[in-house]
């Protein structure tokens, strides 16, 4: 473990509680700089929740969470501010202002942040854009006017708007078609190699697990059951980790990796 | 550790330390010239960087690209690095370039791809003359589609209504009630004391008014022949119009925009006959039943004026008020089911109109307000047209 260093995310007993409902129960969790975690659960295991919980959008009942060694909850706001431009979030069903043109959406941070004229920044939305692997014609449109695949991808290209160190993914590929889930992996892979992101991406998508993802954590029972490479997760003996990584959908999806 | 998380340590670990702004540099060698980078090429210095790049002369491209010192690199950077060298010298960048390391190539190289997708072209602007014509233009014909789809969506729900009433089985008795709540008995309160207030204020518009020409004592029938004919009606119409018909689009809306409405046609089922009927039938209802409360709180108004700042006995005030005839009371709340109608069916149709988003929700919410009230008093004062005429 020392090999890794100091985990750049760091949950420490956390827990979760909506009324009666415990969602996480002493939940632990690391993530180290550079890698690509995948974390996989049930429906119901509170995989956004610890997401939402980890970006500071919702304040645990008990534990904590600190990012690059602080807590965002108790910082002051200046300094959380800071320290939320280092991390870039790319919601579920994007969350793009859907007052706002795609190409605003994205120069909206870098306008904000960035101090970055207009024109400047408008530049550089574009070069998002098309990294994200956006057509140009689709930046001047309104996210209504785009397909779930382009929405997320739109949301991606902001979520990269101000080059993040730390990028937080909810289900990036539910919704997109096969080509353009395994283009998404790809885009993941090469922005994570030239950038040099770390990246927590809850996820459902056997094959982007399979050909991304360094480590997978799963959930279950309120709390990491097991957190490791994917061969060691895989051989976990628990009835829904078998299930899931051995069903017909895993075989194919590990197949498919070892063969390109 | 057998997974990929040492490497991309070492990975992080090989990355320069910050190293200040970014510079570039074109020097004239015995080997022709040679373009050196270095420094940091990130966000925090992009305006500088970018002054910096359009300086550099485009004409004489170097011959050789040093990388010596180069610092941070992020996609901002790889952008203006991008835009100096020009894709073609990207495309035929060497496999090792001293400085580059392979995850800056390859960021580089992605940025380089990605600019080389054009930017569409910009749209032409056209005449402002023109274009206020046109919008002129588009409004007027919005206006017109806008009250035939009115007339088309009122027959809609009247064959709804015709195709359901004869079905006792088909009346949705508890959706009913349940709108007569939330439309009528939740307004209650709001309308009693607003038309309390102003019917009030009628009374002392009156008291002013009047008491030049010694003639107070008609305060009284002023404020009930206002009440009766117009103000009970109109102001219970008005607040239902902002209260009920946004409430009514925004529901629907929220459907639409959710889906719910197409799931319920390819179920075979009736959106009008579910969703609308119901509306309109409880605001029908409702709104007369809200009326007659508005008028008796206007009188209540007025009645307390009289009394306390008029010195008109309770029994003399009461007196006053029943020779009025009642067919001004009549003919006031004849008015109310008609208004109902409209609200009801205005709400719910802009709520059929609006888009998916939240955005466009709130658009044909807002325009639903503005229609219904537009509408509730063009009515009104047509209504007040024609009676007056007939003599009613």
């Amino acid at each position: 473990m020392s090999a890794r260093g100091e985990p750049i995310v760091q949950v420490r007993g956390l827990v979760n509680r909506f009324g009666e409902h415990v969602v996480h129960h002493g939940l632990d969790l690391d993530l180290y700089r550079g890698e690509i975690l995948g974390v996989v659960g049930g429906s119901g295991t509170g995989k956004s929740v610890l997401l939402r919980s980890i970006v500071g959008l919702r304040r645990p009942s008990a534990g904590e969470v600190r990012i690059l060694g602080e807590n965002l909850l108790d910082l002051p706001p200046l300094r959380r501010a800071e320290l939320e431009r280092r991390s870039g979030v790319l919601f579920q069903n994007g969350a793009l202002f859907s007052s706002l043109t795609v190409i605003e959406n994205i120069a909206l941070p870098l306008i904000e942040h960035a101090d970055l004229p207009r024109a400047d920044a408008e530049h550089l939305a574009r070069v998002k854009l098309a990294l994200a692997g956006l057509p140009p014609e689709a930046g001047d449109k309104y996210p209504s006017e785009l397909s779930g695949g382009m929405v997320k991808r739109a949301a991606l290209a902001r979520a990269l708007a101000l080059d993040p160190a730390l990028l937080f993914l909810d289900e990036p590929t539910a919704g997109l078609d096969p080509i353009g889930a395994a283009a998404f992996d790809q885009l993941l892979l090469t922005l994570r190699a030239s950038l040099g992101l770390t990246v927590f991406m809850v996820t459902h998508d056997l094959d982007t697990i399979y050909t991304t993802c360094d480590r997978v954590a799963v959930l279950s029972r309120k709390r990491v059951l097991v957190a490791g490479p994917l061969q060691q997760v895989a051989a976990t003996d628990d009835p829904w980790v078998r299930d899931y990584f051995h069903g017909p959908r895993g075989r194919a999806a590990q197949f498919a990796a070892q063969t390109t | 550790m057998t997974d990929g998380v040492d490497d991309s340590d070492n990975e992080v670990a090989a990355r320069a330390a910050p190293t200040g702004p970014g510079r570039c540099r074109l020097e004239q060698g015995p080997r022709g010239s040679r373009l050196t980078i270095s420094g940091d090429w990130t966000l925090a210095y992009y305006s500088a960087l970018r002054r910096a790049v359009a300086a550099m002369p485009r004409t004489q491209l170097p011959g050789e690209l040093s990388f010596e010192g180069l610092g941070e690199l992020d996609t901002a950077g790889a952008t203006l690095l991008a835009n100096l060298l020009g894709s073609e010298r990207l495309r035929e960048l060497p496999e090792s370039v001293p400085g580059l390391t392979t995850e800056y190539r390859a960021l580089l190289l992605t940025v380089g791809r990605a600019l080389e997708a054009k930017a569409p072209p910009p749209r032409p602007r056209g005449n402002v003359l023109i274009e206020l014509l046109g919008r002129i233009g588009r409004t007027v014909e919005t206006v017109g589609r806008q009250v035939v789809t009115l007339l088309g969506f009122m027959g809609l729900t009247l064959s709804a209504l015709a195709l359901a009433l004869p079905r006792p089985q088909r009346w949705r008795i508890t959706a009913l009630v349940s709108h007569i709540e939330q439309t009528g008995l939740n307004a209650v309160p709001i309308v009693a004391l607003l038309t309390f207030m102003v019917g009030a204020v009628v009374a002392f518009l009156g008291a002013t008014v009047l008491n030049n020409f010694g003639a107070s004592i008609y305060t009284v029938d002023l404020v009930a022949y206002s009440f009766m004919r117009e103000f009970g009606v109109l102001l219970t119409a008005i607040m239902l119009a902002g209260r009920t018909a946004s409430a009514f689009t925004a529901q629907i809306g929220s459907m639409k925009a959710n889906e719910e409405l197409d799931a319920l046609r390819v179920q075979g089922l009736d959106p009008i006959e579910l969703l609308v009927l119901p509306r309109v039938l409880a605001l029908i209802i409702a709104l007369p039943m809200l009326a007659f409360l508005a008028v008796l709180c206007g009188l209540a108004g007025g009645g307390a004026v009289a009394l306390l700042s008029l010195d008109i006995p309770l029994p003399r005030f009461l007196e006053i008020l029943s020779n009025v005839p009642l067919q001004h009371f009549l003919v006031g709340l004849v008015k109310a089911p008609v208004f109902a109608f409209l609200i009801a069916l205005i709400g719910c149709l802009e709520g059929f109109k609006s888009g998916s988003s939240a955005e466009s929700v709130g658009n044909h919410t807002t325009s639903s307000v503005v229609q219904s009230i537009f509408v509730v008093i063009l009515l009104d004062a047509l209504a007040a047209l024609f009676f007056m005429e007939m003599g009613w």
